[in-house]
């Protein structure tokens, strides 16, 4: 399905500077840290960092959209592609209201939505997970996204960025969830065969099957400090080996430790350094 | 013989078979008719309980404890099997194993998760649970099957893969991860079989295949019954709703294209008649080498990559309002 397309016919998911709604005054906000208070206007020209303690509070894809583009100006990609429960699955909820309750407080469609912009004047796509999304769960829209985004970076020689956020498989769809893995790590064979570039940046927290598949696929691995990055849940491993877990296990730098991140950075650093290593990515040696 | 619970009338058919037959030794007396009629009865017990199974007690068939394992298999089926251990890097991985082995003349790689039989065996094995070094081991193997053009096949038996301090701090994320990537890519014939429980990223990380196989009373989903009862349902107690809502059967995966075969088991489970088993799956295995050896490796791959990438359900909205403005 072609983006122009999709742009004729649905006004307004352009997003400009213009339109972005100003975060009210006189909001507060404790770091659930350092227990410091400012306010959130404060916080977000902070880009949610907090400024005493560098807390990095978790943010969504509007937000890290708003840090990433210049000028905030990008467009959204496949928003076309949404949910359905198509096994009839049904806990102590159905799955169908839990998409709806879902979409209704959150504004998305799903856990994941990509902006195609320009970050320093580079043409970059991202796809960016949202967690106040079911937990930011990985299903087939997830995967359907990142594959549309691969073949749209392929097609157009654009760079690639997932940034991950989530607790993994989303369990409502079942198998379908689990191939979701396999769908998405077959795609990224091909993007590497363009030589085009694959970041990914994990934040806080990047767990299960995303962590198992596209996570760690990156041409680098990057995450944000501090973020709780793994395979099991600290609560399930804690339960298998009945022992306390060290300090800091699964943390970022507990990973960059063990060989499993590029670089940690900072999220007040991160279109620089994505700026950096773009450039060295797509510069030509002529 | 070990009898599962919904098994009941059957052990009680052959309790009572048992019992004539001591009858009959100390009293001396032809109890043939009878037993004869019990063991058609059990016959036709066996059938009704086997044609009717929940997805629940399917779960519990794939763990049934003398169900074959990887090694068994690999026994029954190929000749000449030279096992190969280690990921080069850590350690060798005894929930992992695998080799060189002969498949009817065929030179192929075989691998899989392997569960132990007794408690000892079990816990060398870690329950079939592989930690990164057993992915990373079925790798090296793999690439080496690759080097030599010679087909790959799985063996997929494992409640997930291990959750413990050191599979994290060796990247057990990274290795199923690259494990996908990697097998995309294989220019081999690869056929993965789920001969037992295939639980999550731990059997998808040996699972991406040419083919992709169920054995009939095996599951395959993205958590285990038990697992998803505690997250969802916030307690032990809704396993069997979980497996039923989970859709996990092999009847089920073969209904969505989540796998590419179903291969049929003897009445009662593959532990009722393991040679029969394993007849069955080398039929079906020399089979599949032979179709997939027709295709161009990079025909192949590319089918794999498609495969794949249907896999998923999800509304195009703008197709719908593209119909509605038509
Ligand atoms: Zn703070």
């Amino acid at each position: 399905m072609s983006s122009t397309w999709f742009r004729r016919n649905k006004q307004g998911i352009l997003t400009t500077t213009e339109e972005k709604k100003e975060t009210p005054d006189g909001l507060w906000h404790k770091c659930p840290k350092c227990k410091a208070t400012s306010t959130v206007k404060e916080l977000h020209h902070n880009q949610f960092v907090c400024p005493k303690c560098s807390y990095h509070n978790r943010i969504n894809s509007e937000e890290y959209f708003e840090i990433l583009f210049d000028n905030n100006k990008f467009e959204f990609l496949f928003e076309n592609i949404v949910p359905k429960d198509f096994l009839g699955f049904v806990d102590m909820k159905p799955y169908s209201d839990r998409l709806t309750d879902a979409q209704k407080s959150t504004g998305l469609t799903d856990a994941m939505r990509v902006g195609k912009g320009k970050l320093n004047g580079m043409g970059f796509v991202v796809a960016c997970m949202d967690f106040k999304f079911i937990g930011g769960s990985m299903g087939s829209v997830v995967g359907e996204k990142i594959c549309l985004a691969i073949d749209h970076c392929i097609e157009h020689r654009l760079p690639f960025m997932i940034i991950s956020k989530s607790g993994g498989a989303r369990m409502m769809e079942s198998a379908f969830s689990l191939m979701q893995m396999a769908k998405t790590a077959a795609r990224l064979t091909l993007l590497a065969k363009a030589r085009l570039p694959y970041i990914s940046l994990m934040t806080d927290p990047t767990t299960g099957g995303v962590t198992a598949s596209y996570a760690m696929l990156g041409d680098i691995n990057i995450a944000e400090p501090n973020a709780l990055i793994g395979f099991a849940g600290p609560r399930i491993i804690k339960e298998t080996i009945k022992k306390d877990l060290p300090v800091g296990f699964q943390q970022s730098e507990f990973l960059l430790e063990h060989g499993f991140l590029d670089f940690i950075v900072e999220r007040k650093c991160l279109k620089m350094k994505l700026a950096q290593v773009l450039q060295w990515f797509m510069g030509s040696n002529n | 013989m070990l009898f599962l619970d919904f098994e009941k009338p059957l052990e009680d058919l052959y309790t009572q078979i048992n019992k004539l037959k001591e009858m009959s030794v100390k009293n001396k007396i032809d109890v043939s008719t009878s037993i004869r009629e019990l063991e058609t009865a059990i016959e036709n017990t066996r059938t009704q309980i086997y044609a009717n199974l929940s997805p629940w007690q399917r779960v519990q068939l794939s763990r049934h404890p003398e169900r074959p394992y990887t090694l068994y298999y690999i026994e029954r089926i190929f000749t000449d099997f030279t096992e190969i251990f280690g990921d080069r890097q850590v350690k060798d991985d005894k929930a992992m194993v695998g080799g060189m082995a002969m498949l009817n003349n065929q030179p192929v790689m075989v691998l899989g998760q392997q569960k132990g039989t007794n408690t000892k065996t079990r816990q060398l094995r870690n329950f079939g649970m592989a930690n990164p070094e057993g992915y990373r081991k079925a790798l090296r193997l793999m690439k080496i099957a690759e080097k030599f053009n010679h087909p790959i096949i799985t063996f997929i038996d494992t409640p997930g893969a291990f959750p413990g301090l050191e599979a994290e701090e060796r990247g057990q994320a990274e290795a199923i991860a690259r494990n996908l990537f990697e097998m995309v890519n294989l220019q081999v014939p690869v056929i993965c079989i789920i001969i037992g429980e295939g639980a999550s990223g731990g059997a998808l990380g040996i699972g991406i295949g040419d083919k992709v196989a169920m054995l009939a009373n095996t599951w395959y989903t993205v958590i285990s019954p038990e697992n998803c009862s505690t997250i969802l349902w916030r307690s032990w107690d809704f396993k069997e709703k979980a497996a039923s809502q989970l859709k996990l059967t092999s009847q089920d995966m073969i209904n969505f294209a989540l796998v590419d075969d179903v291969i049929p088991e003897p009445v009662g489970g593959a532990h009722t008649d393991p040679e029969k088993m394993a007849e069955i799956l080398k039929s079906y295995l020399i089979d599949a080498i032979n179709d997939l050896k027709q295709i161009n490796p990079q025909i192949r791959i590319d089918n794999r990559i498609e495969k794949f990438s249907k896999m998923g359900f999800y509304d195009d909205v703008s197709i719908e309002q593209e119909v509605l403005k038509a």
